[in-house]
């Protein structure tokens, strides 16, 4: 320790290359995706012919090789960077007040995904309450004409149990290992990881039995973009809080987190409960109010 | 402690090293990077704004046709191409030049000076926040040459993305899909950036400084990150169903499905009019430091200026329809949008009166800071009178997209918001880069400015009552002389840019050394208790507030 030590309990983070690298994966991400997306009508010449598409005039989507590249560096970067955040914590530096601080951010990280589908439900609810004064005859009613909803009682209220009953075991792992007990807190996880696995594999299941499209190509309409759409989204929120879920499993597995020292696990927990909320809104008014 | 970031506290890292600059996770750094960044921004969407007041210098088509050249060599296409102009100037200026300059710069430079912390609470999310501009812009700056509407390139809908235009019948090349993701990194860079400040101002605060001892600027940037929180991820949903509706067939804003595209403008200005907020909130901060400062008096009513941001802020949120007022909606939902957004002038008024209070009887100095701040109370408030009549839905009928509007929004931003921060600049210039600046160029600076952007934009509240449509090309001859003379002040304007230029090289050329505290007893907050530049880690040990 110099002179110059440090005083106080902050967390002065060494100089890391994860957020340039991030940044970059995200970039080509999205230059990706948009080659992808608009099937070579991007970079149709030129030195970036290499993301036109497969080849094939006309074809749907273009190459999506730029996307996986992006993606892939994207991984690479959370990896390394929460993989540094674990070394950090390891060695001592998450102090009591950097632990607080985490807090904070994971809980205004959870509002801003709360704004998110603020957004979609907000589009739901335009389209199911103020239904009355669209043009064409047949969305003059909300589901509109020909859609065929979900019987809200079948696999709906069977994902509601399965999500209702993960949030109970994410809780009983989490107080397992406040008693020190990993054991019984690896055996809550390894179910609330199941349960997350059984839920999107019955949204699956109902996915492929739905009685409307979800492109307008196909016959879809506004029902299906607003159904698949917020439903989607939460269920990409359940993939990434069961992948959440299933690290911080990991991590007990290889001997990481402590009785005293698991906000990683407590985090997820918080997501886990926020998507399970989330769930309780689709539940409630997307399959049982506006049901057919 | 490990013996690692031990050694790496001790010393200043060489300016040269490029990981300094590209793995930091020092906030004075990345404070430093964002300003650089938005000067580079700022310079980009102001030679945008140039190509716009020369096409509009006389009626007709000049500049934006097929065989004028400019400097005789850059085409500049037809009259599409004028509103990629008209909408790359917003979006820059609003996502890559303010917000990086007021939050990202002066945010991450003072905020945890301010509050007494050693550096944000997220250093390295920081940096992220950061480099995902430069990616962000890139996106933006690549959709202009890429396949926009049929036959031409680069997206030209106006910063607020309508559909159907920004749909795949205005627009079916690439060129908005780019957009839409730039946006969505710009929006991430923001979020996290957010989360970042919030968490820095509850948790880092030095011990006894407690919320209501707070400086006001870390009041404004408070404020202004909830804003942004909470904001940013509607435009995200909204941004999102554009992109399925262009590419995987969602009927979100297309009729054939039941759709509506009226749904985008909602959420769009559920976000958009927090937006404007977020771009002036900062600037509020700033300069109730600087009033207070150079009259030598606390700033008047403390709390009452701290709850006006947040009132502001939350009755930001509930006023965003009166952007919409000719899309046909109910006289009731009018009446209401009007009566909500005439409440915000009280809040508003609270500043404007206190600032003016804060300088009534006190010891007043006109130092640099002090002339762009007076500069922006005047503009802001003019800027702020126009407000409350296009509040009321049925003057605006008429002036609904007039240069009336443009008059307006130019008048609280590139002339509130800018010279907020030109103000904020020479505040905080010798803080920042260790060296004095020349005051007799920024006082000239700051003489051009105010006299070319009242030139500019004044004159366009008469062509707005007159009716002259906003994103044309092209007007009638009536309108000519009032036209002219705009873009005459952009002359004016200009000249004040290059002395601006002129006082970096020579700041930096002369290199008179700073001073902690150049500006006296009125200047009391902590940043100038510290050296000009500050340690690159300062409060090793935590100031204590009484």
């Amino acid at each position: 320790m110099s002179a110059h030590a440090a005083n106080h309990d902050y967390h002065l983070v060494d100089p890391s290359p994860w957020p340039i690298v991030g940044s970059i994966g995200a970039f080509l991400l999205a230059v990706g995706a948009v080659a992808y997306m608009t099937a070579g009508g991007l970079f149709a010449e030129g030195p970036l012919a290499f993301f036109y598409g497969d080849g094939v005039e006309g074809d749907a989507r273009g190459t999506s090789m730029g996307m996986m590249i992006g993606f892939a560096i994207v991984i690479w970067t959370m990896f390394g960077w929460w993989g540094d955040m674990i070394k950090e914590s390891n060695a001592g530096l998450h102090t009591p007040v950097v632990d607080l601080g985490m807090r904070y951010g994971m809980i205004l990280f959870i509002a801003s995904e709360v704004m998110f589908f603020v957004a979609w439900f907000w589009s739901f609810f335009e389209y199911a309450i103020f239904h009355e004064v669209r043009l064409d005859p047949g969305m003059a009613m909300f589901p509109p004409t020909g859609v065929e909803t979900f019987d809200p009682w079948h696999i709906p209220l069977m994902n509601t149990l399965v999500l209702l009953l993960s949030g109970t075991t994410v809780t009983w792992a989490h107080h397992a290992l406040q008693h020190d007990d990993r054991k019984g807190a690896k055996l809550g996880l390894l179910v609330t990881v199941i349960l997350g696995v059984c839920f999107t594999a019955l949204q699956g299941v109902e996915y492929a039995e739905a009685g409307f499209e979800f492109a307008l190509a196909d016959g879809g309409n506004i029902y299906g973009s607003t159904f698949y759409m917020a439903t989607g989204f939460h269920g990409a929120h359940v993939i990434i809080g069961t992948i959440f879920l299933f690290i911080c499993l990991l991590r007990l597995q290889f001997g990481g987190m402590s009785a005293k020292k698991h906000f990683g696990l407590e985090a997820a927990a918080w997501y886990w409960h926020f998507v399970d909320v989330v769930w309780l809104f689709l539940f409630s008014f997307v399959y049982v109010i506006y049901q057919g | 402690m490990s013996a690692d970031s031990a050694t790496h506290d001790d010393h200043t890292p060489s300016l040269w090293d490029w990981k300094r600059w590209v793995y930091s996770t020092n906030h004075k750094d990345i404070g430093t990077m964002y300003l650089i960044f938005a000067i580079f921004a700022g310079v980009i969407g102001g030679a945008m704004s140039g190509m716009i007041r020369l096409e509009l210098a006389e009626p007709g088509l000049q500049v934006f046709n097929d065989s004028f050249k400019l400097f005789g060599m850059l085409e500049m296409g037809d009259s599409h191409n004028y509103n990629v102009m008209v909408t790359m100037h917003g979006l820059i200026m609003i996502f890559f030049m303010v917000m990086p300059a007021m939050i990202g710069g002066f945010g991450n430079w003072f905020v945890p000076l301010q509050i007494g912390a050693p550096d944000m609470a997220f250093p390295r999310m920081n940096n992220i926040s950061f480099w995902l501009l430069p990616a962000a812009f890139g996106l933006a700056f690549m959709s202009m040459f890429v396949g926009g509407p049929a036959g031409g390139e680069g997206f030209g809908g106006g910063w607020v993305l309508y559909p159907p235009l920004s749909g795949l019948t205005g627009h079916p090349g690439p060129a908005m899909d780019l957009l839409i993701l730039s946006l969505h990194l710009a929006g991430i860079s923001s979020i996290l950036g957010a989360i970042n400040f919030i968490t820095t101002i509850f948790n880092m605060r030095a011990p006894g400084m407690t919320m209501h001892k707070m400086p006001l600027f870390v009041w404004s940037i408070l404020v202004t990150v909830f804003l942004l929180l909470l904001s940013l991820p509607v435009l995200a949903g909204a941004l999102t169903m554009l992109l399925t509706d262009r590419n995987f067939g969602t009927s979100f804003f297309e009729p054939a499905g039941g759709g509506d595209p009226i749904m985008f403008q909602h959420l769009f200005w559920f976000f958009g009019h927090p937006e404007v907020y977020i771009l002036i909130l900062p600037g509020f901060g700033i300069i109730s430091h600087i009033v207070s400062t150079f009259s030598k008096k606390p700033v008047f009513g403390y709390l009452g200026m701290a709850y006006a941001m947040v009132s502001i802020g939350v009755i930001g949120f509930l006023v965003w329809a009166h952007h919409m007022y000719t899309v046909g909606m109910p006289v009731d939902l009018k009446a209401y949008f009007v009566a909500a957004t005439m409440v915000i002038a009280v809040p508003t008024g609270i500043k404007i009166f206190s600032w003016i209070a804060t300088m009534w009887g006190g010891s007043i100095t006109y130092r640099t800071p002090m002339m762009w701040a007076i500069g922006f109370i005047f503009l802001f408030t003019v800027g702020g009178v126009t407000g409350v009549v296009l509040a009321n839905a049925g003057v605006d009928a008429a002036l609904h997209d007039t240069y009336y509007v443009v008059a307006h929004f130019h008048y609280v931003l590139s002339l509130g918001a800018v010279f907020a921060i030109f103000a904020g600049w020479y505040f905080w210039f010798e803080k920042i880069f260790g060296v004095k600046y020349n005051s007799l160029l920024a006082r000239l600076q700051f003489l051009f400015f105010f006299v070319g952007a009242n030139v500019i934009f004044f004159p366009q509240h008469f062509l707005g009552l007159n009716g002259m449509q906003r994103r044309v090309p092209d007007y009638a001859d009536g309108f000519a002389n009032w036209n002219e003379i705009s873009s005459w002040g952009y002359a004016i304007m200009g000249v004040g840019m290059i002395i601006f230029f002129l006082i970096l090289i020579e700041a930096m050329m002369s290199r008179r050394k700073g001073e902690a505290n150049p500006w006296g007893e009125g200047a009391t907050t902590l940043e100038w208790t510290l050296s000009s530049p500050p340690p690159f880690h300062q409060f090793s040990t935590l100031p204590k507030i009484k």
